[in-house]
């Protein structure tokens, strides 16, 4: 026992990070699920429905697919990068995740437990330098394939990364201006105003005199240039398929290329969370902190989601659907129910919950818009980078710097 | 703080063996990643001595922004291997003799100056970013808009030479 407690700072990150990296492939695994049933009922489809009831069990079935597929090396790549790209996009989009806070500090049995693997005081620094070395897997993947399209798309790429980066960081410069810390904890607190719930997130800026400044150009200017830097629609230029068949990955196969897959959707993940944090309150609720019955919010989105999947998966047409589905529904409504049960655990899970209810919001407008918009053109993906995103988050800083300093005298 | 020498002497020893790489690489693209490793083993060694700040503008600057440009010009002009050359006659008398009295006077330079010298001490602490940008603002003020102009020229520069081809 003494041994434990004795090297406790070292086995509770680990344990943290290998639950974390579990989490997040599994939840990547199923966001592409969602993303495949999203766009399918957009353009009037099914989608995947085959495998499983609902198609759930498909994320499985092409994981097993990607192991075993033959994954052949093309001829005269430069093997060294060929073979770092991929783990180099995949590490650094896991690595990207240790800073984010997750929830707000919990007791367990006398311990203190925080949502967060590595808490440290720049973490948004931390993430934004994670997030520039980012860039080589895609421009190594493109340069190393000796392949034209697939140096097309690297150079793409890094363009494209290169130009957004500025409006990126610039964007954020906004909340730091009106939370004055780098650490993402610190944001979120400073967001945190007990009356006014949702008014005082950062998209809102409310403070507590009932005065403030919204930093919503910040928050437009962060997203779009978001989106650009993880390569989704409608900046998806570095792999666009119709024309560069599949850009910097063209030449991977297999494991490798499942990799940059998982890269790309941890990516999009760490980039809701990170939207979450700096302009919609982190693990804040949207209702004032007086109003203690919307703690039973999760109950009573659970317990209704599980009986329609109980409803649902008796009527389903195959035995398996209608086995597992009414299983799985049961398991939710067993957990939305003891969520009432025990108030304890409720309160515990609330700022959990909130914090993952904003950051799927968030994913679910990635695939919204991957179903709906068409891609840039490359002189307009440029130009309305430079031209219009810059100067509009420089404008953001000018002015947000301004209100700051008047309200200081 | 044998931890801490350890893991100075580490990113060191990368530093030193990054930097090494750069030179005797042949593919351009190498020599560019050989950098980027020898930027990040700094960064760590920023961060040793407590400076968070610069570690992470390190990594986002020199890591991230200039060396992606290095790269994206490499793969823009698709640069080949490099061709090796037999030693230039003035790199025998006038290179080497040169490299080494510079090293020399370094090393005595170090020798000499570690005692008088308080070496920062890698203790853990941490110098909080506000604390760098106070300075930064008041005691270094002039130096630092000097450095900003500096770079408005650059830009200016550099806009002046892209306009000429049209």
């Amino acid at each position: 026992m003494s041994l434990l407690t004795q090297y406790a700072f070292l086995i509770v990150p680990i344990v943290k990070v290998a639950v974390l990296v579990l989490i997040v492939l599994t939840v990547d695994a199923y966001l592409t699920w969602i993303e495949r049933k999203v766009v399918a009922h957009i353009q009037s489809r099914w989608g995947p429905h085959r495998v499983g009831p609902h198609g759930l069990l498909q994320p499985l079935a092409d994981g097993v697919k990607f192991i075993f597929k033959e994954d052949p090396l093309p001829a005269n790549v430069d093997k060294v990068a060929y073979f770092l790209a991929p783990f180099l996009a995949l590490m650094l989009a896991l690595t990207s995740l240790a800073v984010i806070p997750f929830g707000p500090d919990i007791a367990v049995l006398g311990h203190r437990l925080t949502f967060s693997i590595a808490d440290v005081n720049i973490s948004l620094l931390v993430l934004f330098s994670i997030t520039a070395l980012a860039v080589y897997g895609v421009a190594l993947a493109g340069w190393a394939s000796n392949n034209k399209y697939s140096l097309l798309g690297g150079l793409r790429s890094s363009a494209q990364m290169i130009s957004y980066e500025l409006a990126l960081t610039l964007s954020v410069v906004g909340v730091l201006l009106v939370a004055g810390s780098f650490s993402l904890r610190e944001i979120i607190e400073h967001q945190a105003n007990g009356h006014l719930g949702l008014l005082g997130w950062n998209i809102f800026g409310f403070t507590k005199d009932g005065v403030g400044f919204t930093q919503i150009i910040g928050f437009f200017c962060f997203y779009i240039a978001a989106i650009a830097e993880t390569n989704r629609v409608p900046f998806d230029l570095p792999e666009a398929e119709s024309e560069l068949v599949a850009g910097f990955h063209t030449e991977y196969a297999s494991m490798k290329f499942a990799m940059f897959f998982i890269a790309e959707y941890t990516s999009m993940i760490t980039i809701s969370c990170l939207a979450t944090i700096l302009f919609f309150g982190g693990w804040l609720s949207p209702f004032p902190a007086s109003w203690t019955f919307t703690h039973y919010v999760p109950s009573l989105l659970l317990i209704p989601l599980g009986l329609w999947v109980i409803f649902d998966g008796m009527r389903y047409e195959t035995i398996f659907g209608r086995i597992v589905l009414p299983g799985v529904g049961t398991v939710l409504a067993a957990i939305g129910a003891g969520l009432i049960v025990f108030p304890v655990v409720n309160d515990a899970i609330q700022g959990v919950f909130w914090f993952l209810a904003k950051v799927f919001t968030f994913l679910f407008i990635y695939v919204w818009m991957r179903g709906t918009l068409p891609r840039f053109r490359y002189d307009q993906l440029m130009s309305f980078g430079w031209k219009f995103l810059l100067p509009v988050s420089i404008a953001n800083v000018v002015l947000t710097s301004a209100v700051v300093l008047w309200r200081m005298h | 703080m044998t931890g801490a020498l350890v893991i100075f002497f580490a990113l060191a020893a990368l530093a030193v063996v990054g930097s090494i790489s750069l030179i005797v690489q042949r593919e351009p693209i190498h020599s560019a990643l050989s950098l980027i490793v020898v930027m990040v083993a700094l960064a760590g060694l920023y961060l040793l001595m407590g400076a968070e700040f610069v570690a992470a503008v390190q990594i986002i600057v020199y890591g991230g922004a200039i060396m992606v440009l290095f790269v994206f010009v490499i793969m823009l002009l698709n640069a080949g291997e490099e061709e090796r050359t037999n030693f230039s006659k003035l790199a025998t008398f006038a290179g080497i003799p040169l490299a080494l009295a510079v090293t020399g006077f370094i090393a005595a330079a170090i020798a000499h100056s570690s005692a008088s010298l308080p070496a920062p001490e890698p203790s853990g602490a941490l110098t909080s970013t506000k604390t760098l940008s106070m300075l930064l603002f008041s005691d270094f003020v002039y130096p630092f808009e000097l450095t900003s102009f500096l770079i408005l020229v650059a830009i200016l520069g550099a806009i002046v030479l892209a306009q000429r081809e049209n």
